[in-house]
């Protein structure tokens, strides 16, 4: 573990009603994941690995035990302290980048920044970088519809990126791509990991991103089976 | 909120085609509410204007026994002008009526008729007495157009009159018809016959005497007499006021029937839109706002389509009501028989008011449409809603 402690969890339970009953999704995690670190949630459908990075992104809200992320308890957030949150310190990609699909690529990496209400000038410089780190300063004025797959990922890492979080979390962000675009796109996640100390957590089960961890937590049927520290 | 407005805004022009559709049927309501209002003011106040014109001028003294709606009451309902008056009478800048009932034998028909007398010097109405002075016939008469037409009678016809005079006795005797005049008051046309004050006084053995005296607005109150009750224009044209006002109410029927489309289509798309963009609404959560933005997004997104469908209908509305304004609206001929003021032309009038009322009126129904379905979103489980489920 690296530096400080952004992230708490202890003896995190989530349980769903379904139709058949109780669905247990989380039942009993216990993490602690530090400043700058490159993790993964890895393991099958069903697992409860998504479950897991909504409620630390403050999207859901545990059953029982607790979620502490960056010293806020997640049980106790109400929606305006959770949105709070999410809009200064999270970031999120998606594995269907969820962009907005009537803004242009600048406007969707900016989206962010709008809800910072911060101004013209300050917005546009940061844009511009983000969409620099991602290599996307030729698609400023591109619109979602007119971009490949790889390159709509992109633009979500770099809309994640824009305002630099403390977190960000992606959920199954290769599972749309090739393997050229899924390399590509990881390195580029590595670099910024390196380059400005922003802690990623995935939730994944393709190998490919497995390769690319600096730690490994494991999780089946709600449950931590392995944690481990990978020297890449 | 300004926020929200311009992501509103951008939204909006981004859904192309869905945006537009709405935007055309509510620009329609826009127009088709403030033309029909326009028109039924127009005609409201060329109605008053016109009838005040021809027939009820400033105010009117009746003489106590009279009652328009009881043709009985003429019998009894005559008295003295009064000699305060006299003056004024003289001038032509008050109108002494007497009014008695009659029968004309045109082409050697019978048809009741009510018989006016009015002094030829009157400069109060546009009932063209004039005329009598340039005739020196027995009994000069003017009728109106409509009368003439339904008669068959012309101008130089020769009509016999059958009256009964103070006594009760019957009397007739031809009248030379000297002039048709044309209005668009019925009330001065159908079924009534005019003819000199004096010679109407003489027929009926009533000398200096008068049914209604039509004054102008100064002279509410001169005449103190229990004999003479002043009227008002207010009471006057209550009739025209009374029917504008129902037709008003048949009016705020098809502005129901038109907003209610309009809001349908409004609040269908709000259901689509919600439905739909249940992965956009999941990711405006994750990025960080908060349930009551998005709901305020979505509200200020189908109230935008009253904005838009208000400048698309003053852009082709404006040109339009314009056009109508200056030639009017012509007006099938069996109008006239409503009874009451119908020009042939009726000229809509659109007053600033109306057009702001209408706009306000459909914004703040588009807003509440808008707003029914988009609390939906504050109900919706963002992590649901970024996965597209329907919930």
């Amino acid at each position: 573990m690296e530096n400080s402690t952004l992230i708490s969890i202890e003896a995190l339970k989530k349980h769903f009603l379904t139709s058949g009953g109780r669905f247990t999704a989380l039942n009993g995690i216990d993490l602690k994941i530090g400043k700058a670190e490159f993790t993964g949630v890895v393991g099958p459908s069903g697992s409860g690995k998504t479950t897991l990075l909504n409620i630390i992104g403050s999207l859901d809200s545990p059953s029982e035990g607790r979620a502490i992320v960056l010293g806020q308890s997640i049980s106790d957030l109400n929606p305006k302290q959770a949105a709070r949150l999410r809009r200064t310190e999270l970031g999120f990609i998606f594995q269907s980048y969820n962009l907005l699909p009537v803004y242009t690529v600048f406007e969707n990496v900016e989206f962010p920044l709008l809800l910072l209400k911060l101004d013209d000038s300050q917005r546009r410089k940061m844009v511009m970088d983000s969409l620099e780190w991602l290599g996307l300063t030729d698609k400023v004025k591109s619109m979602p519809s007119q971009l490949s797959g790889g390159e709509c990922q992109r633009v979500a890492i770099a809309r994640a990126m824009v305002k630099k979080p403390e977190i960000v979390l992606a959920d199954e962000p290769t599972a749309n791509l090739d393997a050229a675009n899924s390399h590509h796109i990881l390195k580029t996640m590595v670099q910024l990991n390196n380059e400005f100390g922003t802690t990623f957590i995935f939730a994944t089960h393709d190998e490919k991103v497995i390769g690319y961890l600096k730690r490994k937590i494991s999780l089946i049927d709600g449950k931590v089976t392995t944690d481990e520290i990978r020297n890449n | 909120m300004n926020l929200l407005f311009k992501l509103a805004a951008k939204n909006l022009i981004g859904a192309g085609l869905r945006t537009w559709l709405n935007v055309i049927v509510l620009s329609f309501s826009f127009l088709i509410i403030i033309w029909h209002k326009g028109l039924l003011d127009g005609w409201d106040r060329q109605a008053k204007n016109e009838t005040i014109k021809w027939e009820t001028g400033g105010g009117q003294y009746w003489q106590s026994s009279y009652d328009p709606y009881d043709p009985f009451s003429l019998t009894e309902a005559h008295a003295k002008i009064p000699s305060t008056l006299d003056s004024l009478v003289s001038a032509g800048n008050v109108a002494p009526v007497l009014i008695t009932q009659g029968t004309i034998y045109p082409r050697g028909r019978i048809q009741s008729i009510l018989i006016k007398g009015i002094n030829s010097n009157q400069k109060l109405l546009k009932i063209p007495s004039s005329l009598f002075i340039k005739n020196s016939e027995e009994i000069p008469a003017l009728i109106g157009k409509n009368t003439a037409t339904d008669n068959g009678i012309k101008e130089g016809d020769l009509v016999t009159l059958r009256w009964r005079d103070v006594h009760g006795t019957f009397d007739a005797n031809s009248i030379k018809i000297i002039g048709i005049f044309d209005t668009d008051v019925p009330s001065v046309d159908m079924g009534q016959i005019w003819v000199p004050l004096d010679h109407l006084q003489k027929m009926m053995g009533m000398p200096g005497e008068a049914t209604i005296i039509v004054t102008d607005k100064e002279q509410q109150g001169t005449v103190n007499s229990e004999e003479w009750k002043f009227k008002n224009n207010e009471f006057l044209l209550k009739a025209i006021t009374d029917l504008i006002k129902m037709k008003s109410v048949g009016g705020f029927v098809l502005y129901i029937i038109l907003l209610s489309l309009a809001m349908l289509a409004i609040f269908d798309t709000q259901i689509l839109s919600i439905f739909r963009r249940q992965k956009e609404i999941g990711t405006y959560i994750a990025l960080g706002m908060t349930r009551g933005q998005v709901v305020g997004l979505f509200t200020i997104e189908g109230s935008l389509n009253s904005v838009l469908a208000g400048l698309l209908a003053a852009l082709y509305g404006i040109p339009l009501l314009a056009i109508q304004a200056s030639h009017g609206m012509s007006i099938p001929g069996g109008s006239k028989g409503f009874g009451l003021a119908v020009a042939d032309r009726i000229y809509p009038v659109y007053s600033l008011g109306l057009v702001i009322t209408t706009i306000l009126l459909i914004l703040l129904t588009t807003t509440i449409v808008s707003y029914m379905p988009s609390r939906k979103i504050a109900r919706m489980k963002p992590t649901e809603a970024l996965r597209g489920k329907i919930q």
